[in-house]
C-alpha cells in the first residue's frame, strides 16, 4: 500500500494534519491504535491561557514570552496565529461550530463552575467574554435524577461569588429512568444516545415547565448532540430561555462529536483511517523511513514519502514510562528526559510536573531523531513533542492543532 | 521489575484505566440498559469475579462479542475476551435446547440439506415460525437462510480432478454457510482462483469454526471442533505450502483469535496463514503481480458494510480496495457500524428487538445510499441487512466473480 503521507495517531493532531494534507490532494492514511484523548475534551480548546502562572489575555503576546524549546517558539508567533485561524476554518468545514479567536482569549465554565481561559469553545458550551462581564442575572441549573457526573451545587456556589442568583432543578425522563438500572453507566454519552427525537421534546417541555420569566440562562450538563450539533440546536429552539451546556465528567459528548466529525471529514477527502491497528515496525534506508508494518496488515507494508508521528503523550502511549526510562514505543526515537528519575516529578502534585514536558527530540522542522540522527521524512506533531506543560498553560489543543498544520505545511512545501 | 511481570494478565485487564471510551462505542449499551456495558462487564467485573465467582452477572449474555470495545480501547485491553471468558467460565446453567440447535450448525445443516425443499418450506410457514417463537424462543420475525439441496463439499468432490491440475494451490475453508446454504459463494471463489491460476482444495476435514458454539457456551464441543480444524489447517499449510483462505470474516476471525484466546487452542504456527479471501487476493496482487481484469460492461453502485469481526481484523481496506478497483463500480462509503445480528444472538427472541435497534442507523444509511447492492464479508450480516433493508447483499468474492473477465484475467496472468 502506497500513500503520500502516513500519520501514526488518529486524535486531534493526526486528524488535522490528515485533513490539511488530503485537502492539498495527498493520499493519506491514519493509523490509530484505539480512540484518542479528544474523548476527554471539555468542549473548549486552549491556545495559551497562562504563562508562568500569569493568565494570558492575548495569546499573540503570550507566545513571545515562551522558552525556545516550546513548540510555539519553534513554529513562530505569527505562524501560530495564522495556523490557529486555519484550524477554526477546518473545524468549521468538518461541521463543528466553535466560538472564539486566537487574538483574544475568552472564558469557559468548568465542571465546577470556575472560569478558565479558552481559544475555541464548541457553540454548545457556556462562555463569557471576560471574567467581570457575565451578564446573567438568574440562572436555572438543570440536572437529571440519578446522574452523578454533574455538580449543580459547585456551580451555584461559583455563580454566587459573582453575584449571580441560581436555582437548581432535577428532572427525569422515562427513558433515562431505564438507564439508571445500570447506575455506573449513566454517563454523558449514554444519555446523549437517548436525548433525541421525542425525548428531546420531552426534555424541552420539562425545562420550560420549571422556568420562571426572570431566568435568563439555563445551564444543562453537556449531554446533548453526539453525532452532530443538531439536537442541541433543536433543544435551544424549543426552550424559552437561552440555554448552554456545562462540561461534565468524560466521556465528553462534545469531544466525541469532534472526533467523529473530523474523521468523517478526513474520510470524505479520500483519507484512509485504520482504527484499532498499531505500527509494529518501520523500515529505514539511510536517514529516511521507507515503510511501516502494522499488527493487522503485516506482511503487507505501508509505504509513504512522509510520516507524521502524532501518537500523543503518556495517556495515548505515545510515550511510555518504565521504572528508569521513558521510551517512544513505535520507533524507539530519542526522547528529552532527564536520566535521573528524581527530576521527573515534584512531590507537590499541584506544581508544574516536569514529566508533562517530556517529548521526542526534534530538529527545528519537527523532524524526529534516532540515535542522535535526524530522520529526514518523519515529523512529530501534537502532545508527543513535549516542551510545554499543556495543563498549566491551557495549550494542549493549541499545540496539537498548530503543530499539525505546521508539519503538514513543511511536508507540502518540500522541494 | 519482577513485580511488574507478575502483574500482567493475558487479557491486559490490569491496563484498564477506567477511561470508559469502550462504553461510548458499545452498540448494546446504547439500546439495552440491562447490559452493564463493556467496562463494568469486562475489566471491572473481572476484579470481583476473581475474588468470588458469585459476582458473575448473567446480564453478560447480552454482549454480542462484536469486539468494538477492543477496537476503541486506547490501552489495548482485551475487553471482549474478558467478557466472553467470564461467560464460559462462570455461567454454569445448562445450555437450552434452542441454543444447542442454533449452535450446532454442522449437525443441523447436514440433516437439513438432505431434505432441503421440505425444510425450506416448513421454516417459511408462519405457523412453524410462531411455534418456534412460542416454544423455544426463536424470534418469528427471523427468516432462516434457505438450505441448499446439495452441499458445497459434494460439488467440490466432483471438481477435485479439475482443480488438481493447477500448479499452484490454495486451501479453502468454506464454513457452514457455503456448505449447507449457499454453495454459489464457494463456486465464485473457485472461479476467481482458477482465473488467476490457483486450484482450490478443501481441508482434509472441516468442522464448523465454532463461533456459534462459543457464543452458546458449548465450550467442550467448540474446542473439539477447533482442534480438528487447526490440525487440518496445519496439515494444509505445512504439506501444501499454501494458506487456508475463507470467505466468512467471522470464521476466519474465530480461527485466528478466538481459538487461542477463548478456547486455549494453540494456532501460533499457522495463524498468519489463515486469511480472508480478499486479504489474500490483495496480497497476491501486491506481492506476486497477480492481475484481475474486469468486464467493461459491468456497472454497479455499491457500498461495503464492515462486519464487526472484519473491523477487529482491520482488513476492511482489502475488500474495499478490491471492490473499488472494478472500473464499473460506483462506490458509496458508509460508516462502520454493527448490524446487530451477531450470529445466533439476533435469532433469540429475547434479543430480537435489541438486535434491530442496534442496526437501525446502519439500515437507514444503507437505504439512503441508494445502492444496487451491499457487499460484505459476513453471512449473518447479509441476512440481517437483507431482512431489514430489502437491499441485496453479496460477498466481495461473488462481486469480483461476477465482474471478472475470466479469459482476459487468464491472459493477463500469463496462463493462456
Amino acid at each position: 500500500m502506497k500513500y503520500n503521507s502516513i500519520i501514526i495517531g488518529g486524535g486531534l493532531s493526526g486528524l488535522l494534519a490528515g485533513i490539511r494534507l488530503a485537502k492539498a490532494g495527498q493520499k493519506v492514511a491514519i493509523i490509530s491504535s484505539g480512540q484518542s484523548a479528544l474523548h476527554f475534551s471539555s468542549g473548549s480548546f486552549g491556545l495559551l491561557g497562562s504563562v508562568d502562572g500569569h493568565s494570558v489575555t492575548n495569546p499573540v503576546e503570550g507566545i513571545k514570552n515562551l522558552p525556545a524549546v516550546h513548540p510555539y517558539s519553534k513554529v513562530g508567533a505569527e505562524k501560530v496565529i495564522s495556523h490557529a485561524a486555519e484550524v477554526k476554518n477546518l473545524l468549521s468545514e468538518a461541521g463543528l461550530t466553535f466560538k472564539g479567536d486566537a487574538t483574544a482569549n475568552h472564558y469557559h465554565l468548568t465542571p465546577i463552575g470556575r472560569c478558565r481561559p479558552a481559544w475555541l469553545t464548541l457553540d454548545d458550551y457556556a462562555t463569557c467574554e471576560d471574567l467581570a462581564a457575565i451578564k446573567w442575572k438568574k440562572v436555572a441549573i438543570i440536572n437529571f435524577k440519578g446522574y452523578l457526573d454533574f455538580y449543580p451545587e459547585f456551580i451555584a456556589d461559583e455563580l454566587k461569588k459573582k453575584g449571580i442568583v441560581s436555582v437548581s432543578y432535577t428532572l427525569s425522563l422515562p427513558d433515562l429512568e431505564r438507564l439508571r438500572k445500570s447506575s455506573s453507566e449513566m454517563r454523558a454519552t449514554a444519555i446523549a444516545k437517548y436525548l433525541k427525537g421525542d425525548n428531546l421534546d420531552l426534555f424541552a417541555t420539562e425545562i420550560n415547565r420549571v422556568l420562571t420569566p426572570d431566568i435568563d440562562m439555563v445551564l444543562i450538563p453537556a449531554v446533548v448532540g453526539l453525532d452532530s450539533e443538531k439536537p442541541l440546536v433543536d433543544l435551544r429552539s424549543k426552550v424559552k430561555a437561552p440555554l448552554s451546556c456545562v462540561p461534565v465528567i468524560p466521556m465528553s459528548v462534545g469531544g466525541l462529536r469532534c472526533q467523529m466529525a473530523l474523521r468523517r471529514y478526513f474520510e470524505s477527502l479520500g483519507g484512509v483511517y485504520f482504527l484499532g491497528d498499531s505500527v509494529s515496525s518501520g523500515y529505514m534506508k539511510a536517514a529516511r523511513m521507507v515503510s511501516v508494518e502494522t499488527v493487522n496488515l503485516a506482511p503487507v507494508s505501508l509505504f509513504a514519502d512522509n510520516f507524521i508521528l502524532a501518537t500523543g503523550s503518556f495517556f495515548s502511549h505515545g510515550l511510555v514510562a518504565e521504572p528508569h526510562k521513558v521510551v517512544e514505543p513505535v520507533f524507539n526515537l530519542d526522547v528529552r528526559v532527564p536520566s535521573d528519575r528524581d527530576e521527573w516529578f515534584r512531590k507537590n502534585l499541584f506544581e508544574a510536573q516536569p514529566f508533562m514536558e517530556f517529548g521526542v527530540d526534534t530538529d527545528p522542522q519537527f523532524r524526529v531523531k534516532k540515535d542522535g540522527k535526524v530522520i529526514e521524512n518523519v515529523y512529530a506533531a501534537g502532545a508527543i513533542l513535549g516542551g510545554c506543560n499543556p495543563l498549566k498553560e491551557e495549550s494542549g489543543a493549541g499545540v496539537a492543532t498548530v503543530t499539525a498544520l505546521e508539519v503538514a505545511d513543511l511536508i507540502l512545501n518540500q522541494k | 521489575m519482577e513485580y511488574q511481570v507478575k502483574n500482567i494478565s493475558p487479557n491486559n485487564f490490569e491496563q484498564c484505566i477506567k477511561c470508559t471510551i469502550c462504553t461510548a462505542y458499545c452498540p448494546v449499551l446504547a439500546v439495552n440498559p440491562d447490559y452493564p456495558g463493556p467496562k463494568q462487564a469486562g475489566p471491572d467485573g473481572e476484579r470481583y469475579r476473581l475474588k468470588n465467582p458469585e459476582f458473575y452477572d448473567k446480564a453478560l449474555k447480552y454482549c454480542l462479542n462484536c469486539k468494538r470495545c477492543e477496537v476503541a480501547c486506547p490501552s489495548n485491553v482485551k475487553i471482549g475476551d474478558i467478557i466472553q471468558m467470564a461467560r464460559l467460565d462462570y455461567d454454569k446453567k445448562p445450555v437450552p435446547l434452542r441454543d444447542w440447535t442454533l449452535a450446532n450448525t454442522d449437525f443441523v445443516g447436514s440433516m437439513a440439506t438432505k431434505m432441503a425443499p421440505i425444510v425450506n418450506t416448513v421454516l417459511k410457514m408462519p405457523i412453524v415460525k410462531k411455534a418456534m417463537d412460542v416454544t423455544i424462543g426463536v424470534d418469528s420475525h427471523r427468516q432462516f437462510p434457505a438450505y441448499a439441496g446439495r452441499t458445497f463439499e459434494s460439488w467440490m468432490k466432483k471438481k477435485a480432478p479439475d482443480q488438481s491440475v493447477y500448479a499452484r494451490q490454495v486451501s479453502y475453508f468454506h464454513g457452514c454457510y457455503v456448505n449447507y446454504n449457499y454453495p454459489k459463494l464457494g463456486q465464485d471463489f473457485v472461479k476467481v482462483m482458477n482465473a488467476i491460476g490457483y486450484g482450490v482444495r478443501l481441508l482434509e476435514k472441516e468442522k464448523c469454526c465454532g463461533v456459534a458454539k462459543i457464543a452458546n457456551r458449548l465450550v467442550k464441543e467448540a474446542k473439539r471442533d477447533a482442534e480438528l480444524n487447526i490440525n487440518s489447517i496445519r496439515k494444509a499449510v505445512m504439506e501444501g505450502h499454501a494458506p487456508v483462505v475463507g470467505t466468512s470474516s467471522t470464521c476466519i476471525f474465530t480461527m485466528r483469535d478466538e481459538y487461542p484466546h477463548l478456547l486455549g487452542v494453540d494456532n501460533s504456527d499457522v495463524r498468519e496463514d489463515i486469511l480472508i479471501a480478499t486479504a489474500w487476493l490483495y496480497r497476491l496482487m501486491e506481492t506476486e503481480g497477480v492481475k484481475l481484469v474486469f468486464r467493461p460492461d459491468y456497472k454497479a453502485r455499491i457500498t461495503y458494510h464492515t462486519p464487526c469481526h472484519m473491523q477487529k481484523l482491520g482488513w476492511t481496506i482489502y475488500s474495499v480496495s478490491l471492490l473499488k478497483s472494478i472500473p464499473g463500480v460506483d462506490f458509496v462509503p458508509i460508516e462502520s457500524q454493527c448490524c446487530g445480528i451477531a450470529g445466533t444472538y439476533g435469532f433469540k427472541k429475547e434479543n430480537y428487538a435489541y438486535s434491530q435497534a442496534i442496526g437501525k442507523d446502519l439500515f437507514e444509511h444503507i437505504k439512503e445510499a441508494n445502492v444496487d447492492f451491499v457487499a460484505t464479508d459476513c453471512e449473518t450480516c447479509k441476512w440481517q441487512i437483507e431482512m431489514s433493508t430489502g437491499v441485496p447483499v453479496y460477498n466481495p468474492i461473488s462481486v469480483i466473480a461476477d465482474a471478472l473477465d475470466v479469459e482476459a484475467t487468464r491472459r493477463a496472468n500469463g496462463l493462456v
